[in-house]
């Protein structure tokens, strides 16, 4: 299938991790539909953002984690990964504190998600076929 | 599009962090606890006023008003149902802010 | 048109499901079809027989179970079901245990996906 005529399919994540399960369930999601013909995005807003912080480490908690699954996003053919500019500067957060979700095949040079202004993601929202919200 | 707004304003940051993303022409529908949002003369009137201002259509569901016992809603808001919903879905696409 | 439904909450504690239910009543009533409903997160927990609700409120597992009775589609991820104890045996008739492949052809297939959640 040709990438145009591939359905558009957005994920945006806005829930903080580990408080409650829909940003792990959601990943679930996101690695089983990569496996299909669709052209994925995933878009990290609001306390979605935390998800993607660098250094999480839930061996204390008891609980699985999912920062070692995020570092393999590009592996899983999710290329297009974006955090919401807005979100992280109202957290204090810059580029620097994301994890790695790849590395780029030719370079090697480590892959973080992109960060975008809420205009150009409200543009890309406007593109989906469907979004599903995790 | 069509955003979904399910939260009321006081408890949560849903309807005002919505509107950062909704563009002129698109649609909010608030629904279930987010129907407080569509109450006229409260603290949080003003984001579904300044929605409105941006020519961004308001609706909020009837049968979650009602339940609420709400009933003066911000002029402009128009007040839907289930049947209403899906027309709006039919019409847009959609995005849900849980 | 053709539309999908994702439910991520159970029954009783979050409207999710009532209003998920009440959007599917309507869409039917207008002639559009429901190319299937999805249970995923503590969504699993609406279609398990177990449920036993007072007389005098509805009881959500059996109104999914007529819905599917009527020919839609309704799946619980077998992943979420799973982990929180939900197997065939203790599910109502016509819905059924899938993976999250459903979720995909579903987001695929139908014109729109519209979700309940929390």
């Amino acid at each position: 299938m040709s990438e145009e005529s591939k359905k558009k399919i957005m994920f945006t994540v806005r829930k903080p991790p580990h408080g409650t399960i829909y940003v792990y369930e959601g990943l679930e999601v996101k690695l089983i539909m990569a496996a299909y013909d669709a052209d994925i995005s995933v878009v990290f807003i609001d306390d979605g953002v935390y998800a993607l912080k660098a250094g999480q480490d839930t061996r204390e908690l008891g609980i699985k984690g999912f920062e070692a699954t995020y570092g393999v996003l590009v592996d899983y053919e999710i290329q297009k990964v974006y955090v919401d500019r807005q979100s992280m500067e109202e957290r204090g957060l810059t580029e620097d504190d994301l994890l790695v979700i790849g590395e780029d095949e030719d370079t090697e040079e480590p892959i973080r998600p992109k960060m975008v202004d809420s205009s150009e993601i409200a543009a890309m929202m406007a593109e989906q076929h469907n979004i599903l919200s995790f | 599009m069509l955003h979904t707004v399910n939260k009321s304003p006081f408890q949560n940051m849903a309807l005002e962090n919505c509107l950062r993303f909704t563009q002129s022409g698109d649609v909010i529908l608030l629904m279930e606890d987010g129907v407080y949002g569509a109450v006229s003369g409260t603290a949080k009137s003003p984001l579904v006023e300044s929605a409105l201002a941006k020519k961004i259509k308001v609706y909020a569901l009837g049968a979650d008003l009602k339940a609420r016992a709400l009933g003066e809603t911000i002029q402009g808001v128009e007040v839907t149902d289930y049947s209403g919903f899906v027309d709006l879905v039919e019409a847009n696409r959609i995005h849900s802010w849980l | 048109m053709k539309l999908a439904v994702c439910i991520y909450e159970g029954p009783y504690n979050h409207e999710a499901s009532d209003s998920a239910y009440n959007f599917i009543k309507a869409a039917v009533a207008k002639g559009h079809e429901i190319r299937g409903i999805f249970f995923y997160h503590d969504g699993v927990y609406n279609v398990t027989k177990l449920m036993d609700p007072p007389q005098d409120d509805r009881h959500i597992a059996n109104r999914w179970s007529e819905l599917g009775a009527t020919g839609i589609d309704i799946v619980v991820c077998i992943a979420a079901a799973k982990r929180r104890g939900i197997v065939d045996e203790v599910l109502v008739p016509n819905v059924r245990i899938s993976g999250l492949g459903q979720l995909t052809m579903m987001a695929i297939e139908a014109d729109r996906m519209v979700i309940f959640g929390d």
